[in-house]
This record gives structure tokens, C-alpha cells and sequence, in this order.
């Protein structure tokens, strides 16, 4: 399943993010963050509200640079953007002026294809995200399902070596959630990107992923544990959950994990500031 | 409420205030007219006059005029206006910079500067225009400089992420999110634009809806006055028509452009 042979995708050594408030004030948000992402290797980071998994995630798509440490995408270090990578937001991040079809076939056509050709790819994915006769709505004539259909889209058709998720699913519905996380699998199986997937459900990112880091409630939040996921593939998401090592191994990180949310809890209520 | 029945409430409202206008201006109550027609005139010398001009054809030329200063005033006004917000709100210095100039400017009543453009420009429509200008500008340059500057994080981000580059971030989100402001400006700005001629031609001039009504009221023409008075509101009705047309084409993309205004 993961190829050794290739470069590692992702590779965060000694990260550290800090951001500075004022002259004397400093908020380090992640501290030194060490994360693989092999190739083909899709991995899930769940942790409490507030404890820095978007950061992360961030400084692997090259918008943040950490303080200190290193970020290396396949084996070369990042500098700017990280050109390898697509990014799926979590927040609604089409083009409202551009129909369905126009925001898939925009990340094409920025890198100089034709309009037809890149149209033409842009409704053969529409069918394969299930929207192929919704090519000419505007965004805000979606559900919030589509839409992230057509952001799942928008990003996979330039077809990125890794694909970055920020609790892409995280505004839907459960059902909405089950059969978009499904999908995902289904496409990621067909060419297999290196997924870094961020999640504060702890049973999807279980049912999805090949790995699952577990971070530490922030300020100065940690990667505090690593697991495999021992289930087979292809998998149905609904059905992996009703398995016994579904439930064995969520007892097992879940007895980790509960602290640090009773702890992000307590902290989300105090002023999250320390000096430097 | 259904847009017929809508409708009809509308005009019985017309009806209604006609009707006690002409009413009080014509029937002594208690052997008093409360509204003497010589201050008020009546609705139906006022439509007369207007329907005597219609008929002679004399409104068509100052409607033309007016139409033509408010026209050349819009698109002047909003095109400098969407260009400088959008220079403003991509430089933050030259922003800084001119900001208190540009809050003065804004905060100045416009119609002092009409007698100078008068004297710059002469009697003709270019000194309305100009009115027109420094009414509309200020509108469209807010609008799309808070546009430009407010556009979305996250869509810039994905924009980055989606490989694009410094013009292509100015094609696809810059520009639509300017233009949708603008637009969402456009009520307000063409209404300034007529505002800035008819100000202007009451002022001085020898044609157009605004001399027409000055030219009444120097002889105490008050039916003269209240009927263009009346023409000027049917064009701006008019013209307001034609923008929310305009807008509910160009902004197909919005939530609401659908629903249009009432």
C-alpha cells in the first residue's frame, strides 16, 4: 500500500509555529511537530478545537512558515507554496461569480490549457463527483454537499501528488458526511495521493485513514500519538465502523484523546497568551 | 401579496393623494381653501402642463439633455471610481497616503462646487457632468475599495493553492469581487448622477429638467414646477427600472439578484 521506494510526501521535522502577538507577546500555536506522510499514505490528524491541526496543515500547503524546523515535500525543502499539493478548505472557498463547471475547469485553464479542453475535463469530473448536470449552477444554488463536490473537484483536477483536507466534511450533515467520505475513498483509491486529512471526529478520520496522529490541546500543542489503522481496504464507511478492531482501536486512541479535549475544553476559556 | 394586487395598492395610494390634493385646492371647506392654487396649483393643471409639453414635444429636448449628463456622468464617475479603489485598495501606501484628502473631498458638500465648475466649463452640460462626476465617484470608489480589500482569505488562499498567479489573482477574484460591489453601488450611483445634473442645471443653464423647473419658479409657475418636478421622478423611476435589469443580468451569480428590489 505504501510505496517505500518513493520519496516520503510530506515530512515535518521539529516544527514550530509561533505567532506574535504584540512586542512582547508570542503565541507558539504548534511545537515541534515531526510528521511522515508517505507516498500513497492517507493520514488522518484529529485533535481538540483549537489545537493547531489547520496550522499544521498549513505549513504543509506552504500559506505558513514555521518559526523553526524543516518542511521537505518529497524529499526537496519548501519554499512558498507548495506547488505538489491541493487543499480542500473547510470553509466555502468557490468562486461565487463562476457556474459549477467554471470553478473546476478554472485550475486547469490558471495553468495555460485551452478553455474546451479544460471544460471538457472539468464536466468529465463533475460526473465523477456525481454532479454531471449541475455543470451550470452557481455555487449558492448547491447544498453544501455539492458544493464540496465541486470543491473536491476543483482541487483533484489538477490532479495533486498530495492532497491536503482541512475538515473539508466538517459543515455537512452525518449522512452527507458518510456518503462524501465514501466518495473520497473512491477517488483517492483510483491513483492513491499522499492525503493529509485533518478531523476533530475521531471515527471518521478511524474510518478513513491509513494512520491516525493524535494532537495535544494547544497552546504549544504536540503530535502526543500515532496509530495504524488495521483495517482492510476498499472500505465502506458505514460498514468499517460496525467491525471489532474499529472499535478496539477507537477505545484505544479515544483513551488518549479524552484528555486533551477536557483540556482544550479548560483552555478555550482562558486567554490563550504566554510571553515569550 | 401578489404583484398585481401589489400593483394596484400602489396606485391607489397615487390615486388617493391626487384626489385630496386636488380636493382641498379647489373645494372651500368651511369657506376656506386650505390649499390655495396659486402656492399649490391643482393636479389637474399640472398634468395639463405636463401633457401640453408631451404633446408639443418641448420636454423631450431638456429630457435628452439631462439623460445625456446623467449618462456621461455615471460611466465617467464609476470608471475613475472603480480604477482608484482598486489602485487604493492593492496599495495600502498610496491608500495611507491620500486618505485624508480623500475623506475631505467626500465630506465636502458638492453643490458649492457647481458655480465653479460653471466657471470652468461654461454653461453648457460639461459642468453638470463634471457635478455628476464627484457625486458618483465617491460612491463607486468606496464600494470597491471596501470590495477589493474585503475579498475572502480563504478564496485568495484557494486561488494561490489553485496555481494562480499575481494577474490571474487579479482576473478571477480581485476583479469579479470589485465588480459585484460596484454593482452593488448602482442604485445609489445613477441616482447621484441625475441628482449631480439636475442640481447643476437649476443652477445655471439653458436646458434640461433642472432649468425647466428653475425657469418655472422664477415666474411662479407652480404647476410648471410641480410637473417637472413629476417628469423627473417618472425618469428616475425609469432609470431605476433599467438598473435592476442591468443588475439581476450581470449578477446572475448572486443569492438574491433573482428577487430584484421592490
Amino acid at each position: 500500500m505504501v510505496d517505500k521506494a518513493k520519496p516520503t510526501a510530506v515530512a515535518l521535522d521539529d516544527a514550530t509555529v509561533a505567532f506574535r502577538l504584540s512586542e512582547a507577546r508570542v503565541y507558539t500555536a504548534v511545537e515541534k511537530a515531526r510528521l511522515r506522510i508517505e507516498h500513497g499514505e492517507f493520514v488522518a490528524i484529529v485533535g481538540p478545537t483549537g489545537c493547531g491541526k489547520s496550522t499544521l496543515l498549513n505549513v504543509a500547503a506552504g500559506l505558513l512558515r514555521p518559526s523553526s524546523g524543516t518542511v521537505r515535500i518529497f524529499d526537496s525543502p519548501l519554499a512558498g507554496l507548495n506547488r505538489e499539493a491541493g487543499y480542500l478548505f473547510q470553509a466555502d472557498a468557490l468562486f461565487p461569480w463562476k457556474t459549477a463547471i467554471d470553478n473546476v475547469a478554472i485550475g486547469l485553464e490558471v495553468s495555460g490549457v485551452p478553455r474546451a479542453r479544460a471544460l471538457e475535463r472539468a464536466q468529465a469530473w463533475l460526473t465523477s463527483v456525481g454532479l454531471a448536470a449541475f455543470g451550470n449552477r452557481y455555487p449558492h444554488m448547491l447544498s453544501g454537499g455539492q458544493r464540496k463536490r465541486v470543491g473536491l473537484a476543483q482541487v483533484l483536477i489538477r490532479d495533486p501528488k498530495i492532497l491536503l483536507m482541512d475538515e473539508p466534511f466538517g459543515p455537512l450533515d452525518a449522512q452527507t458526511r458518510q456518503i462524501m467520505g465514501n466518495l473520497l475513498l473512491q477517488l483517492w483509491t483510483a491513483d492513491r495521493k499522499a492525503v493529509l486529512f485533518v478531523t476533530h471526529d475521531l471515527e471518521e478520520a478511524i474510518a478513513l485513514a491509513d494512520r491516525v496522529v493524535i494532537m495535544s490541546a494547544g497552546p504549544r500543542a504536540r503530535i502526543i500519538g500515532d496509530w495504524r489503522v488495521p483495517l482492510s481496504r476498499p472500505r465502506d464507511i458505514s460498514e468499517v465502523r460496525m467491525e471489532e478492531d474499529f472499535h478496539a482501536l477507537h477505545r484505544e486512541i479515544w483513551s488518549v484523546l479524552k484528555d486533551e479535549v477536557m483540556k482544550g475544553y479548560a483552555q478555550s476559556s482562558q486567554a490563550p497568551v504566554e510571553a515569550a | 401579496m401578489s404583484r398585481g394586487g401589489l400593483l394596484l395598492f400602489q396606485l391607489v395610494v397615487a390615486l388617493v393623494f391626487f384626489g385630496l390634493w386636488q380636493l382641498l385646492a379647489t373645494v372651500p371647506i368651511f369657506g376656506h381653501i386650505v390649499l390655495p392654487p396659486f402656492f399649490f396649483s391643482t393636479p389637474v393643471n399640472v398634468f395639463n402642463r405636463i401633457f401640453k409639453w408631451l404633446i408639443e414635444g418641448t420636454i423631450w429636448r431638456h429630457l435628452v439633455v439631462t439623460l445625456t449628463e446623467a449618462v456621461l456622468a455615471f460611466v465617467i464617475g464609476s470608471l475613475s471610481g472603480a480604477l482608484v479603489g482598486f489602485w487604493f485598495a492593492r496599495q495600502q501606501t498610496v491608500a495611507a497616503i491620500f486618505d485624508p484628502y480623500v475623506k475631505m473631498m467626500n465630506a465636502l458638500p458638492r453643490v458649492v462646487l457647481a458655480p465653479i465648475f460653471a466657471l470652468w466649463l461654461g454653461l453648457g452640460i460639461w459642468s453638470k457632468v463634471a457635478l455628476g462626476i464627484t457625486l458618483v465617484f465617491f460612491v463607486v470608489f468606496f464600494n470597491v475599495y471596501q470590495g477589493v480589500k474585503e475579498a475572502s482569505t480563504t478564496l485568495l488562499d484557494n486561488a494561490r493553492m489553485l496555481g494562480m498567479s499575481e494577474r490571474q489573482l487579479l482576473r478571477h477574484v480581485y476583479w469579479p469581487s470589485a465588480l459585484s460591489w460596484m454593482f452593488s453601488s448602482l442604485h445609489t450611483s445613477v441616482g447621484f448622477a441625475v441628482v449631480g445634473a439636475v442640481v447643476g442645471e437649476y443652477l445655471g443653464s439653458a436646458a434640461g429638467l433642472g432649468y425647466l423647473i428653475q425657469q418655472a419658479e422664477g415666474v411662479f409657475d407652480v404647476a410648471g414646477v410641480f410637473a417637472g418636478m413629476i417628469v423627473l421622478a417618472m425618469f428616475v423611476v425609469a432609470i431605476d427600472l433599467l438598473v435592476t435589469k442591468v443588475e439581476n443580468r450581470l449578477l446572475v451569480w448572486r443569492p438574491n439578484a433573482g428577487e430584484g428590489r421592490a
